[in-house]
Formats: structure tokens, C-alpha cells, sequence
């Protein structure tokens, strides 16, 4: 991770595996540097308070690091996975709800292993996609998809936002799902 | 994918952004547990929440931040794998709530051998267990919200489509069913409603008082 010319095209996974493998602080100060901002942002953005925000941020990122070992890059973006932290912490936290989740270790899991993905392709790739997809979606598409991830209790809260009627969030919602699906399916198997 | 044995969107995008009530998310992460098509559309919707907080304007941290993170980092064990029971026929975040494996559990009788076993959980959502002997029909009822039912053990069929292990049914207050268990061995579900059952006939209101249906 020392390689400083290659540092900025360092996939995040890189990073992460090396915080994992050898404590490496400098690769967790560069997970730091661009996460904990964006962490930060998304928790004010669901109602935190600052000082509230700020904290939490760097319980998400602290997380990181001691979940380091059981990240998986074959399952996992790095992203995603701090996504992941981030967003349970928001529930615990600032919901004060519970989250049953999956455990992927559970020997029930059918079948146990994913099938091998067609092409070799990082996840983080699917991400940058994912952002491309959104960015091509009509705006008021966009809106909703991103709200539902801000708020609460998402129906009501865009239906009041927007000034519509919650039957028209939902299918809007739909709408906005099923174009993103068919703009992800294009850029992956139309021109790369 | 046959939308009445899986979860639709609107749910499964409501648990990955986090804004799920406890009970429905408890089915939802024992369904996921079962079915991969469900996983993936998790994962995919995942990533798009992924690339909103990617998109979030970076908000700065407080001075000092890297190193107060760096010490609490440090201030605890590197977190370990959690125990898996090997041989369980329980779902880990349903045994989570259990405590035990389905066939364990204390169950309270209903009435015509069905039973039942009520599920605590913080919010207004109400789970339980069900246990239905083999070819009972399951009290033809009614709901004001949304049911979730998913099968752990045995069979059930709605009609004429029929429910085994891991699938769930997804019913809304416009669906008047009468589920009926399969004939071998009994059926064991957890159903999740976010209102009380309102049961037409077979089962005296005395009793779903009682019981808390
Ligand atoms: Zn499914």
C-alpha cells in the first residue's frame, strides 16, 4: 500500500484487505479521508445532529476496522460494506430500532455458496454503475429513489415533500426501479 | 419470479435502506435466508444505496477525528465470525428472537390443535409462530394491513398455489384467505401483521382476545 503513485486508483477493496491483513493505517487513514465525510453527510441528511453525526461517523469507520477480518471481497464492495455499518448504526442509533439480519454464515443459507459471477468483475465496478445508472435517470426518478433511503418512514414523508399522493410515490417509485434496471442491463451488455 | 412466493420491491427496498419495521424485517431476513433470487435483488438494491451515500456531499469531520476513530478502533477486539448452530432448522435471525430452534419452543393452543407462540418485538408490528397438525385449514380470516407468512417447516396451500419450506406468502387486506397445511406433518410458519387478525368464523372472539391475535 506503500506504492503512493498508484494510491489514488487503489480500489477500495485493496485497502480494506490490507487493514484486514496487516493493520495498515495508511490504507484505513485513506478509507477515513473519503468515507467518514460521506458517512457524516448521510447521517445529518437522516435527522442527526452534528455533534450526533460526528460521532457515529467515526463509530462507522472505527467498526470498520475491527470487521476488517470478515470482509469479503468476493460477496462485497468495500463501499457497500461500509454502507452496510453505516446504515445499521443509523437504525441503532438514531431509529433506536432493532435489525434482524441475515447471518451469512448460517448453515440454512440455499445454496451456501453464490454462483460464480459470468465475468470477473469487481464489485466496486458495479458500483461506479449503479452512480451512472441514477445519474441517467429523469430527475424526478431520481429524487424518490434517493429519499427512500433518507427517510424514515419514506411513503408519507416524499408524498408530503413532493405534495403528492402516496399512490403515486409508490408507482413512481416502481417506475424508477424497474428504469434502473433496464439502464444497467443496457451499459452491461451494450457497449462497455 | 413468482412474486407471490417472494418479496416485492417496495419491502425489500424499504430493508436496505433501513426504514422496515422489526417485525417485517425478521421476515424478511429469515426468507433471505432461504432464497437467493431475493439475496440478489437485496444485494442490487443494496448497491444503490451504496452509490447514494458515494454521492453524499462530504461533510467535514472535526479536527482530530482520524485519531479519536484510530483509538476506539483500537480500544476493542477485531470482531470474530459469530457462532453458527450447526444442524438448526431455524433461521439465525428468527433463533435470534427464539432463543431456540421452532421445534422447541412453548406453544399456546388455539383451538383445533392449532397453536401458537407470540414473538416480542419493539415496534407495532405483531410476529408469531404457528403450528398447524397436517390438512387443518388455518381460521379463514381477514387482515386490515399487510400478512407475511413464510413456511419453516411442512407445507401450506392458499388456493390453489402451494407454500413449502422458505417460500413466504405476501397478502394484503384485499386477499380473503383460508390456508389449508399440507398433509405431511404439521406446518410451522411465522406469520408478521401489522394489525390484528380478523378471523370470520371458526375461532370465538373470546379467544383471539385472549390470545392476542
Ligand atoms: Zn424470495
Amino acid at each position: 500500500m506503500s506504492d503512493a503513485a498508484g494510491a489514488t486508483k487503489q480500489p477500495w477493496e485493496a485497502l480494506l484487505l490490507a487493514v484486514a491483513e496487516t493493520g495498515d493505517r495508511d490504507a484505513f487513514s485513506r478509507l477515513f479521508a473519503h468515507f467518514a465525510p460521506r458517512v457524516k453527510s448521510y447521517l445529518l441528511r437522516q435527522g442527526s445532529s452534528p455533534s450526533q453525526a460526528e460521532d457515529i461517523a467515526q463509530e462507522t469507520l472505527a467498526l470498520l476496522w475491527r470487521k476488517a477480518g470478515l470482509f469479503d471481497p468476493e460477496k462485497a464492495s468495500a463501499s457497500t460494506w461500509i454502507f452496510r455499518i453505516a446504515r445499521n448504526q443509523m437504525i441503532d442509533r438514531i431509529r433506536r430500532r432493532k435489525r434482524p439480519e441475515l447471518d451469512p454464515n448460517d448453515p440454512l443459507l440455499t445454496p451456501a455458496a453464490e454462483p460464480a459471477p459470468d465475468r470477473q468483475a469487481s464489485k466496486q465496478e458495479d458500483i461506479a454503475a449503479v452512480r451512472s445508472a441514477l445519474a441517467e435517470l429523469p430527475e424526478k426518478q431520481r429524487e424518490v429513489i434517493m429519499l427512500s433511503f433518507f427517510e424514515e418512514d419514506p411513503h408519507p414523508a416524499i408524498a408530503e415533500k413532493l405534495q403528492l399522493p402516496i399512490g403515486t410515490v409508490k408507482s413512481r417509485i416502481r417506475l424508477a426501479l424497474a428504469r434502473l434496471d433496464t439502464l444497467l442491463d443496457r451499459n452491461a451488455h451494450g457497449e462497455s | 419470479m413468482d412474486r407471490h412466493h417472494h418479496l416485492p420491491d417496495d419491502l425489500l427496498l424499504a430493508y436496505a435502506a433501513g426504514s422496515l419495521a422489526e417485525g417485517w424485517s425478521l421476515a424478511v431476513a429469515s426468507h433471505l435466508t432461504y432464497c437467493l433470487s431475493c439475496r440478489q435483488r437485496d444485494g442490487a438494491l443494496e448497491a444503490i444505496g451504496t452509490a447514494a451515500l458515494e454521492e453524499m456531499p462530504p461533510e467535514p469531520m472535526d479536527a482530530g477525528a482520524f485519531e479519536a476513530c484510530m483509538a476506539r478502533a483500537e480500544s476493542a477486539e477485531a470482531e470474530q465470525p459469530g457462532n453458527v448452530v450447526a444442524g438448526s432448522n431455524t433461521p439465525a435471525p428468527l433463533r435470534q428472537y427464539l432463543g431456540c430452534d421452532i421445534d422447541a419452543v412453548k406453544w399456546s393452543p388455539l383451538g383445533g390443535g392449532i397453536r401458537q407462540h407470540l414473538i416480542e418485538t419493539g415496534d407495532e408490528t405483531r410476529a408469531r409462530l404457528l403450528f398447524i397438525p397436517p390438512g387443518e385449514d388455518v381460521p379463514q380470516h381477514t387482515h386490515q394491513g399487510l400478512e407475511l407468512t413464510l413456511v419453516l417447516a411442512g407445507s401450506f396451500a392458499d388456493g390453489d398455489e402451494e407454500f413449502h419450506a422458505g417460500d413466504i406468502e405476501v397478502a394484503d387486506e384485499t386477499v380473503d384467505h383460508t390456508p389449508v397445511s399440507g398433509p405431511n406433518g404439521p406446518c410451522i410458519c411465522l406469520a408478521v401483521t401489522d394489525a390484528p387478525l380478523v378471523f370470520r368464523s371458526w375461532l370465538p372472539r373470546m379467544i383471539q382476545r385472549f390470545a392476542k391475535i
